[in-house]
């Protein structure tokens, strides 16, 4: 079977790949676009290592064809800094000593991202449900989720 | 958060929570874990697995596969020479090579659901998919027992036809799935049992729980036309790979060179070889990079979980809650080959204890599933949960608060440990005291609730370390360390040094070195890392120290003697040594080449002293009645952590401990059908705890210095997994008036309990 021309956006910038009609959104990152930031940690949706935004809304890449982000926008770990800076919630993981072994760490600062714009003010309940997808198997989440909350509030300026 | 940091106040770096060296590349996706490394001309490796839990071997056809366009090479059991036994170490366990090859690839039989046969390396996934279906394997199909008491059964199928349980006296005449027994203890139980005025008596299971490290196993192998090799893998120990891949192959050692990528978790369970040295050998035919990562199902599968285990456990008491006698037997499963964690199990069951009559035993069971490997302070968990569940059921019975009934028991300094050796540092008091003090203890609970309490001890270890460190030349420092950093271990090492220095941390860069640039290393495992690496670092940097006096001598003209190193400058010792200007690491930097040569710092040791680890739990459940639920409503974990290098880390070990613990408690397990087969290979079956189902984590670190380190150092990475499972059950017994001795109390469990149906 023929490979077919996928064009997209990824990170504000224009992508071309020859994909095959099955291969995932992370598998394209990961192999062709270079960008090892999502990780394959299930395979499946269930650990959400492999987070990005699509047109705005979080997905779990690993569940995505390519194709279907032709013409489309892809956001992932690998923009959240811009101009040498790192984003709020990247800032506040390490400042608050968020991670571990890091693995799962841009699938939850993506998820946490797409949070924060929809809802810049969340509960501590709010927080832990937004990111019941993602899984952590080092900090327990304590940290990670004290991290969104003091991420948040400086945003808002708080 | 609540510390309880008694505060040193002599030290400048260490204590305080600077931001990891390696933070920024893990934030922004940068950090290069197993799976994200790709070489030219790379080939895809895949492993053909049983389907069988139990079955001989007859015969495996490869032909067809090999002759698929784009397969470049095929490995099965006749690539790799039968090894003898022998026994290695590996993590916290011993692993035998004899059956670490046949773990790698099955000779005689396949003995789990998930066994590799064979490994195909190959242009493309797809192609290698496709020429794993074109292998022709003849089983012949064998009897299985996947139940670790099922498998001691007089008459239960046998793994190992010819096993005969080692450790009894007369040596059994008939072969057992029992690989081996295990004795511990001292005293006369029978006289202590005679002594008490309560005795409680329970049997507990558990089940096989996995470590659940979100980055399966991965690697790349690249092994050149001289056969010179190199692999980069995700693992805590990359010489052990390193010893095991050689081992293997037949191969010196140092033909490979093994780096370790960043690991995304390991928890005991990368502290063994799987796809590492298939991905050697298919390298080494195709002699093109070869790529290998393995699926969740695949890790799930065939990748150590823990044991699942059977504990008896009985104690005997007096009224006032002095403990006169204390038994366990500790039946672990170790899966398909023998070296479950029984040992430690029964080692650990009553470490924290004082006790004048005690015994405990561990049994070794094979079954047909996946060789357990290490997990978090291996085998002490499921004791844990067993013989403090029996204490909190003593306390209740004769009215004892539960901590005072542990403090009137606690060992202590100069206490012979109830495995053997005398206790030198042990801070279980302090540790009971700080609990009894914390608010938690004494807030109000209200109805409906219960609240548990529980304790946990973990050995912790040394080993075999070597770190470098280099003075450039601006002044700055390259530390080497050998230990591959599981969650902060790059700040913690570089924040020693910079004490001993005297340097800012952002002057010091500490990396972890590959196997080709630094003498042997052990694996990250038995909460060493810290306290190993740690002291190595620290006598790194006093060499280094001594070489800057010894420069700063050779400027001056005056004997070594005469120069001291403060505040981070060499100054002439006293007045005698002559009127020097006091020189900075830069001065001496700056005229290296002239006072001879490059200067580093090297430190080798096996480190020793290390000092055990105590953990002690609280925490307050509520269990619906309706649904079965479980819910952790407030948790504080309390640890002697010897001294907290940086607090934020410590208490991340502590907080990561109990949500695992948690899981194990509550959700966690290997489910298995009558087939033998696995039925929960998936995140979505497997559960593990998830953000919604924990509250905050309280962490109370309680620092009793460990003497036997520069900075008073102890592990501190395990013993928080060992105190959850009881804590919790102890919390439900009080809470919801049933007590559990099977793990998990998952909601379907606690439900048949309460309706007083059913197993608990």
């Amino acid at each position: 079977m023929s490979k077919i021309h996928l064009t997209t956006t990824v990170n504000g910038d224009a992508v071309e790949a020859l994909v095959e009609a099955d291969e995932t959104l992370l598998d394209v990152l990961r192999n062709q676009l270079a960008l090892t930031g999502a990780k394959e940690g299930c395979g499946s949706g269930d650990c959400g290592a492999c987070s990005v935004t699509l047109d705005g809304r979080l997905v779990c890449s690993c569940l995505v064809l390519a194709v279907e982000t032709q013409g489309r926008r892809v956001e992932t770990v690998e923009g959240m800094a811009k101009g040498g800076v790192l984003h709020p919630l990247q800032q506040k993981f390490l400042e608050l000593s968020a991670l571990q072994c890091g693995i799962c760490t841009p699938g939850f600062l993506v998820a946490a991202r797409a949070l924060l714009e929809k809802n810049p003010d969340p509960t501590e309940t709010e927080v832990r449900y937004w990111l019941a997808g993602n899984l952590c198997r080092c900090t327990g989440y304590d940290k990670i989720v004290r991290a969104v909350m003091d991420a948040a509030a400086e945003m808002r300026g708080a | 958060m609540l510390d309880t940091v008694a505060k040193k106040s002599d030290y400048k770096v260490v204590g305080t929570r600077p931001i990891r060296p390696d933070g920024v590349d893990k934030v922004t996706g940068r950090a290069r874990f197993g799976a994200d490394l790709n070489l030219p001309g790379q080939l895809v490796g895949r492993v053909l697995r049983s389907p069988h839990p139990h079955a001989r071997l007859v015969s495996i056809d490869v032909s067809a596969a090999a002759a698929l366009d784009g397969v470049k090479a095929i490995v099965t059991r006749e690539d790799f020479a039968d090894q003898p036994p022998e026994l290695t170490a590996a993590g916290e366990m011993m692993l035998n090579y004899r059956d670490v090859v046949r773990n790698v690839l099955a000779r005689e039989k396949v003995l789990y659901e998930g066994h590799a046969i064979a490994a195909v390396a190959a242009i493309s996934a797809a192609i290698a998919r496709k020429a794993l279906r074109l292998i022709r394997v003849d089983y012949e199909i064998l009897p299985h027992v996947t139940d670790v008491v099922a498998a001691m059964a007089p008459d239960a199928p046998l793994l190992d036809e010819a096993m005969i349980t080692a450790g009894v006296t007369p040596t059994p005449t008939t072969p057992s799935n029992i690989a081996k027994r295990v004795d511990f203890g001292h005293g006369d139980i029978d006289t202590g049992f005679a002594q008490a005025d309560v005795i409680v008596e329970r049997e507990f299971r558990t089940e096989s729980v996995h470590q659940g490290y979100i980055e399966p196993q991965a690697c790349v192998a690249n092994v050149a036309e001289d056969g010179q090799a190199e692999l980069f893998v995700t693992t805590q120990g990359q010489w052990i790979v390193r010893g095991h891949c050689a081992k293997l192959l037949g191969w010196n050692v140092n033909r490979i060179k093994v780096t370790a990528a960043e690991m995304g978790g390991g928890f005991g369970g990368k502290t063994v070889v799987y796809l590492e040295p298939l991905a050697l050998a298919l390298s080494a035919k195709a002699r093109r990079p070869v790529k290998m990562v393995m699926t969740r199902e695949e890790v799930l599968k065939a990748t150590g979980p823990t044991s699942a285990a059977r504990v008896r456990v009985k104690v005997g008491a007096k009224k006032d809650g002095r403990i006169t006698a204390a038994f366990a037997e500790c039946a672990y499963g170790a899966g398909a080959f023998a070296g479950s964690p029984a040992g430690g199990g029964a080692m650990c069951a009553f470490a924290p204890y004082e006790l004048e009559h005690v015994a405990t035993i561990g049994l070794d069971v094979l079954t047909n599933r996946p060789k357990v490997s290490a997990y978090r302070a291996p085998g002490a968990p499921i004791a844990a949960f067993a013989v403090e569940s029996v204490l909190d059921e003593i306390a209740r019975t004769i009215g004892v608060d539960p901590i005072d009934l542990r403090l009137k028991n606690a060992a202590k300094v100069g206490t012979r440990s109830t495995y053997g050796p005398t206790f030198a540092a042990i801070g279980f008091v302090e540790l009971l005291q700080a609990a009894k003090a914390h608010p938690h203890y004494s807030a109000p609970l209200p109805a409906g609730q219960g609240r548990g309490v529980a304790a946990g001890f973990w050995f912790n270890v040394g080993g075999d370390t070597a770190v470098q460190l280099t003075l450039n030349e601006d002044a700055s420092v390259t530390l080497t360390a050998g230990t591959p950093d599981v969650g902060g271990l790059r700040a913690s090492l570089g924040m020693m040094v910079s004490e001993e220095l005297g340097i800012p941390l952002d002057k010091i860069r500490t990396q972890i070195g590959d196997t080709a640039s630094l003498a042997y290393n052990f694996v990250t495992g038995g909460s060493r890392s810290t306290f190993a690496s740690g002291m190595a670092s620290v006598e790194a940097a006093r060499a280094m120290v001594k070489e800057l006096a010894a420069r700063a001598a050779k400027i001056w003209d005056i004997p070594v003697d005469a120069v001291k190193f403060e505040d981070g400058m060499l100054k002439p010792a006293g007045d005698n040594a002559g009127k020097y200007e006091p020189m900075s690491i830069r001065d001496i930097a700056r005229q290296m080449a002239k006072t001879g040569g490059p200067i580093v710092g090297y430190a080798t040791l096996n480190a020793q002293g290390a000092a055990p680890g105590l953990a002690f739990h609280i925490v307050d459940t509520q269990t619906d009645p309706e649904t079965g639920k479980t819910t952790i409503l407030r948790y504080t974990a309390l640890q002697d952590v010897g001294r907290a290098i940086h607090p934020a880390f410590v208490e991340g070990q502590m907080q990561g401990g109990v949500a695992q613990g948690i899981g194990w408690a509550l959700n966690e397990e290997y489910v298995y059908g009558a087939d033998g087969r696995m039925q929960n290979a998936g995140f979505l079956d497997y559960r593990v705890p998830v953000a919604s189902d924990l509250p905050m984590i309280d962490t109370v670190m309680v620092e009793v210095p460990n003497p036997r380190h520069p900075y008073g150092v102890k592990g501190v990475g395990e013993a928080p997994i060992v105190p959850p499972m009881a804590a919790i059950a102890n919390a439900v017994a009080r809470g919801a008036g049933v007590r559990f001795t099977q793990l998990p109390m998952s909601p379907p469990r606690v439900l048949a309990a309460l309706s007083g149906q059913g197993a608990r």
